[in-house]
């Protein structure tokens, strides 16, 4: 498969993997912790997992799953109001596939539906704006949630519900955007970060810019990456490079796909249809000032939370739930109290078991083979 | 047994309305015609005659073929009931075959008991029929019994099928799931995914389109040529729902085996691994309808590999893996990059991620 194949190459890896070794050992800390670098997308924890390349790096890296699977990081409340919505009468009610199992207090959305509600997955938001076309009279409400990467999508769909003059149709609005959390994270003071993979289609969006402040003030390197597994490996050599010559700079390894300054229609949209909150909240980490954006007023008639009356009740984690360390790098999914026992991909207590993007279920799914852990033997049938 | 067939002995019933309605599941006239005129002027092939409520075996002819009987059943419920590739009565008829095929049986007879939501086109039921009985001879087995419901609106979708199958056991073969040695080969005998992906493109739920068209086939003679070829073979399974990731860990399990596969040895078509990538699904866990997998000796690999791919079935048969000792139960995959992980059973249905 072009543009896909090339980037899976075993011996091109086994060079990598070489010169990271190299680079790793001639870098001073590793003789006293392993370099902790953390992937901030769950895109990348996927590729992380899905190829094995944890077990190819060397011991002295240890790579921290971010907060960076928007899946995961959904407060139990909010799917509480979307399982509110959806259980209105006449009501359809659309979300991305992975989105259905995140549990709510009482019920997850997949839960909703098996209770009758219209809850239908889709693959876009245009798919739900064409759902509302075809049954005018009922509702349609879309489950908006995703960082940068899905914003301009939603942002466009309301725009042509706009132009179209489609009144039945809304968004359940859960789009959160990741340099405040960055930052919050990098402010924690239990967290040794000893550098940064970007989210490579949240920058596609983006650009490179808004993440100055990492290597400017909190002087840690940052390389935005692509998903394939060369991409990841090339990604965490450079952030090495930048280590090893006392260097802290964003730098861009998916230059292929992300533009410097990012795409400026997708912002243009963006900044047309979204305000941010004054905060929004982040499952395991509470509250972030800015992490949220909501619709602002002049679509305020697209905006589901103004159109219907919801419980919009915060509830909090789980007390056994760890998934707030977890997402920090303060944990590995398997010191969690409940990995692995109450937490299991089919009762998921914390999110980060939920999407295959999440660390807790990744580890549990795929595991860390080659890398002797508590998480080895729990995962042995 | 009787050759004089149902048309001889008396006049089949007609259905006139162009559409199911409760009265066709009644009990009365109206039932007896839709299952004479749909099913039976299908079905009958003269050998087994539908006059009684049960179909009767002769035993010593059955015994003829082997010592044991192979008994199975499935219910078939795909939305949609035709779909690139094939349609609801020809999956109901080769997946019950190949359920009875894997076992090494050599399948005879097969139930057909049709649960029907009111207001079906009358023509749709006789396409699923006319697709049975067409799969049903080429897979050499009679559709012996069956029982049609009709059901309010609602209650069920459109049109779901169970069919049972009866198979006899040949006295030299003897598969089993707990029977695989490390050492031994995985096998299987194709391009893996197929059925799930044109199922998923079907639905149009993905607003893909694709010219992926499901692997449906009965497997019964291509087992019958691997067997006569690789008369070791420890067991086969058929990888249907859950694809091959389910059976490779039910095998592992069973045996107390480990299992790794190899990324870059299991068949996929390219249209499958870019629909798989759009989606970020796994392909190891897509359903397949004509796919098996096999575990065969050491000393049988090449053998078996040869007679499957020399039947139309099993050209694209590969070696994917190797069961071994160490950390039994569990099945592991050397990635194309040259990374280990785990292959583990799904736990619910696969879901789209959302980027």
């Amino acid at each position: 498969m072009k543009y896909a194949d090339e980037f899976r190459d075993r011996e091109k890896a086994q060079i990598l993997l070489r010169e990271i070794r190299q680079l790793a050992d001639s870098i001073e800390i590793t003789k006293k912790r392993p370099l902790n670098i953390m992937e901030v997308c769950g895109g990348h924890t996927h590729s992380i997992f899905r190829y094995g390349l944890e077990g190819m790096l060397p011991p002295s890296i240890e790579l921290i799953h971010g907060p960076g699977c928007p899946v995961c990081v959904l407060p139990m409340g909010r799917v509480d109001d979307c399982v509110a919505i959806a259980e209105r009468p006449g009501m359809i009610f659309t979300t991305f596939g992975d989105a259905m199992r995140v549990p709510g207090s009482k019920k997850s959305l997949l839960q909703a539906k098996a209770a009758g509600a219209d809850v239908r997955m889709v693959y876009s938001p245009l798919d739900a704006l064409a759902l509302a076309r075809k049954h005018p009279d009922q509702d349609v409400v879309f489950f908006a949630l995703g960082f940068e990467t899905t914003m301009p999508a939603t942002a466009f769909t309301i725009l042509q519900a706009e132009a179209e003059g489609i009144t039945n149709f809304s968004i359940f609005c859960n789009h959160i955007t990741i340099v405040p959390t960055v930052k919050a994270i990098l402010d924690s003071p239990d967290l040794q970060l000893d550098g940064f993979l970007g989210p490579g289609h949240v920058s596609m969006v983006i650009g490179n810019s808004p993440y100055a402040f990492i290597a400017d003030y909190y002087k840690r390197p940052m390389v935005v990456a692509g998903f394939e597994p060369l991409d990841v490996l090339q990604s965490i050599w450079m952030v090495l490079k930048q280590i090893v010559e006392k260097r802290a700079e964003v730098e861009n390894q998916y230059a292929r796909i992300v533009p410097e300054h990012g795409n400026p229609p997708a912002l243009e949209a963006i900044g047309k249809v979204y305000e941010l909150r004054d905060f929004f909240e982040w499952r395991g980490l509470g509250s972030i000032d800015h992490s949220g954006v909501r619709l602002k007023e002049a679509y305020a008639r697209f905006d589901a939370e103004k159109r219907y009356a919801l419980p919009n009740i915060s509830i909090a984690d789980p007390s056994s739930c760890q998934c707030g360390e977890v997402l920090k790098g303060v944990l590995k999914p398997w010191q969690c109290k409940v990995f692995g026992t109450a937490c299991t991909p089919e009762t998921p207590v914390g999110a980060l078991m939920v999407s295959s993007e999440g660390a807790c279920a990744a580890y549990y799914q795929y595991g860390g083979i080659t890398r002797q852990s508590p998480a080895d033997a729990d995962m042995v049938v | 047994m009787t050759t004089q067939t149902i048309a001889n002995r008396r006049v089949l019933g007609r259905v006139s309305l162009r559409n199911v309605t409760l009265a066709h599941g009644g009990g009365g006239k109206a039932m007896k015609d839709l299952i004479d005129d749909v099913f039976i002027r299908e079905f009958d092939d003269g050998s087994a005659p539908f006059l009684e409520d049960q179909a009767r075996f002769d035993l010593a002819s059955l015994a003829r073929h082997g010592d044991r009987l192979a008994f199975t059943t499935d219910s078939y419920v795909v939305d949609p009931l035709f779909f690139p590739g094939s349609d609801i009565g020809k999956l109901a008829v080769f997946g019950t075959v190949n359920d009875l095929a894997v076992g090494g049986a050599i399948p005879l007879y097969l139930s057909c008991a049709v649960v029907i939501e009111e207001g079906l086109s009358v023509d749709v039921l006789r396409r699923v029929a006319t697709s049975m009985a067409e799969a049903a001879r080429s897979c050499g087995v009679t559709i012996v019994t069956g029982d049609t419901k009709v059901v309010q609106r609602g209650a069920c979708d459109k049109l779901f099928i169970t069919t049972t199958g009866i198979g006899v056991i040949p006295p030299e073969i003897d598969l089993r799931i707990d029977s695989i040695a490390p050492g031994d080969g995985l096998l299987v005998n194709g391009l893996l995914g197929d059925h799930g992906a044109a199922i998923m493109c079907a639905r149009g739920d993905m607003a893909l389109d694709s010219e992926i068209e499901s692997d449906c086939a009965g497997l019964h003679e291509l087992i019958r040529s691997l067997l006569a070829a690789a008369p070791g073979t420890r067991c086969i399974r058929d990888a249907t729902r859950g694809g091959i990731a389910t059976v490779l860990n039910e095998m592992a399990e069973a045996s107390g085996v480990s299992i790794e596969i190899d990324e870059a040895a299991t068949p996929l078509r390219a249209e499958v691994r870019g629909f798989c990538e759009i989606l970020g699904l796994d392909p190891l866990y897509l359903a397949n309808e004509g796919k098996i997998v096999i575990a065969v000796p050491e000393a049988e690999i090449e053998q078996a590999l040869q007679a499957l791919r020399a039947h139309p079935l099993g050209t694209g048969a590969a070696l994917i893996g190797r069961a071994g000792k160490d950390k039994p139960g569990r099945v592991v995959m050397q990635t194309v990059f040259g990374g280990r992980r785990i292959v583990d059973m799904l736990v619910g249905e696969q879901l789209p991620r959302i980027c």
